[in-house]
């Protein structure tokens, strides 16, 4: 599994990281390249059901990430999120999926490098993880 | 209605009336001294005497008490009526030979001297304090005791009395300045401080709120009040020429439907007894910056004379030093980071203003870390004021200190700083420091902002939609931000996006359309099982149920399309446009099939 590369799916919230990761490009700073945003205009709607869809797609991790806690866009959303995440965390070994490969971050629209350091030292703790076997594992 | 003879004059009075009343509304003066507008007469001090010719013979009688009648002659300044009044001020002078107001009231009446034995008194037994507390303030903590000569104001058995309210209307009704209500109240009384002189000025509990304010009428102080608290007093009804004064007035919630709304709750400045180290609440002669604003102010409690307290706390001798200290409170790590913007430009005009109004030789020290003169006008402000000799020194002074080490600093308050462009430690001793403190968000703007759906940002003022695209928007649609609820700002900024605030509401109201975005949730109402689950969850109240049809319905001109319902909505109904779960999902598949296909 030397040339393994992890694929991460990001949710990011329109406001702030989808901004960062958009300052994070314009920045010129470098990260790897295993992660796919699909933006969505807050982490609040981030059904659990398009985690465990990406997961069992084949991605090795799902980050998802939004507005600082207090900066919601949306009043909060974000706690909408956080509460989410934790409850889906729970369940994500029943599906057979390692708790690691969901993360939930705050990053705020100036956070550029926040967002190119996020992804960089994730890449390296899935790598470390494996591949995600579980879709070939499951019959769907 | 009676008809009599006033001074040789007919005049008609109402059946009931003194003959005090009916002289006043026909502009004849007669002296008085124990009468008040808000008491019943009582004949006390016998000042008022006037003639009464009822066609045998002629009397002397009170007119604050004596009722008019048809038919009768009211002389008011006969050659006897004024020396039985003068003999009254002659025999209150020998009683109170050295009051300020008993002489003043001889020499009204032209007597100098008094033949009189003299004696040491204050009071001239007039009976207003004891009326007052009585009939007004339902009290009665004091009351006259004694017989003949020895009558008296005095507290039961002469003992500080616990039955008093502190209300002070005795102290205020007393004509000679005899009495004292600490000297009745058990208690200590408590100064009612003026806010809009920040404490450095009492007030009563009906006062004016400000020089300019708008309406410009009075307003009276519900917890200071004596008739809100007790019930009773009522005076200021008795005065008030308008009739303007309702006691009775209960607070009361006004609901008024508006389109859209502009906040401007403005700042809080910095409290700065916390920081031990500027000494504020310990030396007498540390002012904040809003403190010096009312010294320095024409309408303040000074009269606009720049003075500063003496060893008694008053504010009477004016200071021949001043060390103005910046960015206390701001681009501070331990408290705020971000710069008050207006401190600066104010410390400046103070210098300027010490200056001009308290004299070129007052030593003016600024200390600061970096001088932010950013806006028109401003640099060339700077530039002059170092011409007038203003001293700067650059580096945030560390602690402010009574304690003298050479014998210049004896009774100076010294400010301890470091001169960072010498790269030298200060010691500057002062007469008075200005701390010029940081704004800060209002204590209760987390409360404003949840009624209104406006979010604060890290620094607790109102967060804007957008810095540049939407500095006048919040995230709620219809509520405007303006001034400095928004972060520090200086009157031309606050006036300018109060403005721009203004136009958009304005051009809101015009257009009596409301543009909503095309990213907004819908709830299928074929799918939607009516548990809403959805309507808890929205920030924006969004969310309605329709009873009817046993389903959840989105609002579409409140929605904000932040899919908080989409993400939790158990059956799926809730979605939000262009964000739907087919989409999503769609992409993912994209998404994961390029992956494969090509590999990362």
């Amino acid at each position: 599994m030397e040339d393994y590369e992890p694929t991460i799916i990001a949710f990011t919230c329109n406001w702030c990281t989808y901004t960062a990761a958009d300052l994070a490009g314009t920045s010129r700073l470098s990260y790897p390249p295993n992660v796919r945003l699909i933006r969505v205009m807050c982490t609040g709607m981030v059904d659990p059901k398009y985690v465990i869809k990406a997961l069992l797609e084949g991605a090795d991790a799902v980050l998802i990430s939004g507005c600082h806690i207090g900066d919601c866009h949306y009043m909060n959303g974000n706690l909408k999120a956080r509460r989410r995440v934790k409850l889906l965390k729970e369940l994500l070994p029943r599906f057979g999926f390692d708790e690691q490969r969901v993360k939930l971050t705050w990053i705020g629209a100036s956070d550029g490098i926040q967002f190119a350091e996020t992804i960089t030292e994730m890449v390296p703790k899935l790598k470390a993880l494996g591949p995600n076997e579980v879709r070939n594992q499951m019959v769907l | 209605m009676v008809t009599f003879t006033l001074n040789g004059r007919q005049v008609e009075a109402e059946e009931g009336s003194t003959i005090l009343e009916v002289a006043e509304t026909y502009n004849v003066k007669i002296p008085t001294l124990c009468n008040h507008k808000a008491l019943e007469p009582a004949g006390l001090c016998r000042l008022c005497t006037v003639e009464v010719y009822d066609g045998r013979r002629t009397r002397f009688v009170t007119s604050c008490n004596y009722p008019v009648w048809g038919g009768m002659e009211v002389k008011t300044d006969s050659e006897d009526v004024i020396r039985h009044r003068k003999m009254i001020v002659e025999l209150l002078l020998a009683r109170c030979p050295n009051n300020e107001f008993v002489k003043g009231l001889a020499a009204e009446f032209g007597i100098e001297a008094t033949r009189f034995k003299l004696e040491e008194d204050d009071c001239v037994l007039c009976g207003l304090c004891v009326r007052m507390c009585a009939e007004r303030m339902g009290v009665s903590a004091i009351s006259m005791t004694g017989r003949g000569t020895d009558i008296r104001v005095e507290t039961p058995f002469q003992i500080k009395s616990d039955a008093c309210q502190v209300c002070g209307a005795c102290e205020s009704v007393c004509p000679t300045g005899r009495i004292d209500v600490r000297e009745i109240a058990k208690y200590e009384p408590r100064p009612l401080l003026s806010d809009w002189e920040v404490g450095l000025q009492e007030r009563g509990a009906a006062y004016m709120p400000f020089p300019q304010a708008v309406p410009l009428a009075a307003v009276i102080d519900g917890e200071a009040c004596a008739h809100v608290r007790t019930g009773n007093c009522g005076v200021c009804r008795e005065f008030c020429e308008a009739g303007a004064i309702d006691l009775d007035m209960k607070e009361e919630i006004i609901e008024v439907e508006v389109g859209s709304i502009i906040l401007a709750t403005g700042y809080d400045l910095m409290d700065p007894s916390p920081m031990k180290q500027y000494g504020y609440g310990v030396y007498p002669n540390v002012f904040t910056s809003l403190e010096f604003e009312r010294l320095s102010n024409a309408t303040g409690p000074t009269g606009g004379v720049i003075l500063i307290r003496d060893e008694n706390g008053e504010l009477t001798v004016p200071p021949k030093s001043v060390a103005i200290l910046h960015c206390i409170g701001s681009r501070d790590v331990n408290h705020h980071e971000y710069c008050s913007r207006v401190c600066c430009m104010y410390a400046l005009k103070y210098g300027h203003l010490i200056k001009e109004k308290v004299g070129h030789e007052t030593k003016v020290y600024n200390f600061y870390i970096d001088l932010r003169c950013f806006g028109k006008g401003y640099e060339e402000f700077y530039r002059r004021l170092q011409e007038e000799g203003i001293t700067f020194i650059r580096g945030k002074a560390a602690e402010i200190t009574d304690q003298a080490i050479t014998p210049e600093e004896e009774g100076k308050l010294v400010v301890i700083g470091e001169d960072t462009l010498l790269g030298k430690r200060l010691r500057v001793p002062v007469d008075a420091v200005i701390l010029c403190m940081a704004m800060e968000a209002r204590s209760d703007a987390l409360d404003v902002g949840r009624i209104f759906g406006v979010s604060q940002g890290a620094d607790g003022f109102f967060l804007e939609e957008h810095p540049k695209l939407g500095p006048l928007n919040t995230a709620t649609d219809g509520v405007f931000i303006a001034g400095a609820c928004q972060g520090p700002k200086d009157i031309p900024d606050a006036v300018s996006q109060a403005s721009g605030a203004a136009a958009k509401s304005l051009a809101l109201a015009t257009l009596g359309k409301v543009l909503v975005p095309s990213t907004i949730s819908w709830i299928d109402p074929n799918i939607c099982a009516g548990c809403q689950t959805c309507i808890g969850l929205c920030p924006y109240t969004a969310i309605e149920f329709d009873a009817r049809r046993g389903v959840s319905v989105v609002n579409e001109a409140l929605c904000k399309g932040c899919g908080s319902c989409a993400g939790f909505c158990p059956s799926g109904a809730a979605q939000v446009r262009h964000f739907n779960q087919k989409q999503i999902f769609a992409e993912l598949d994209g998404v994961m099939d390029a992956i494969s296909a090509v590999g990362i």
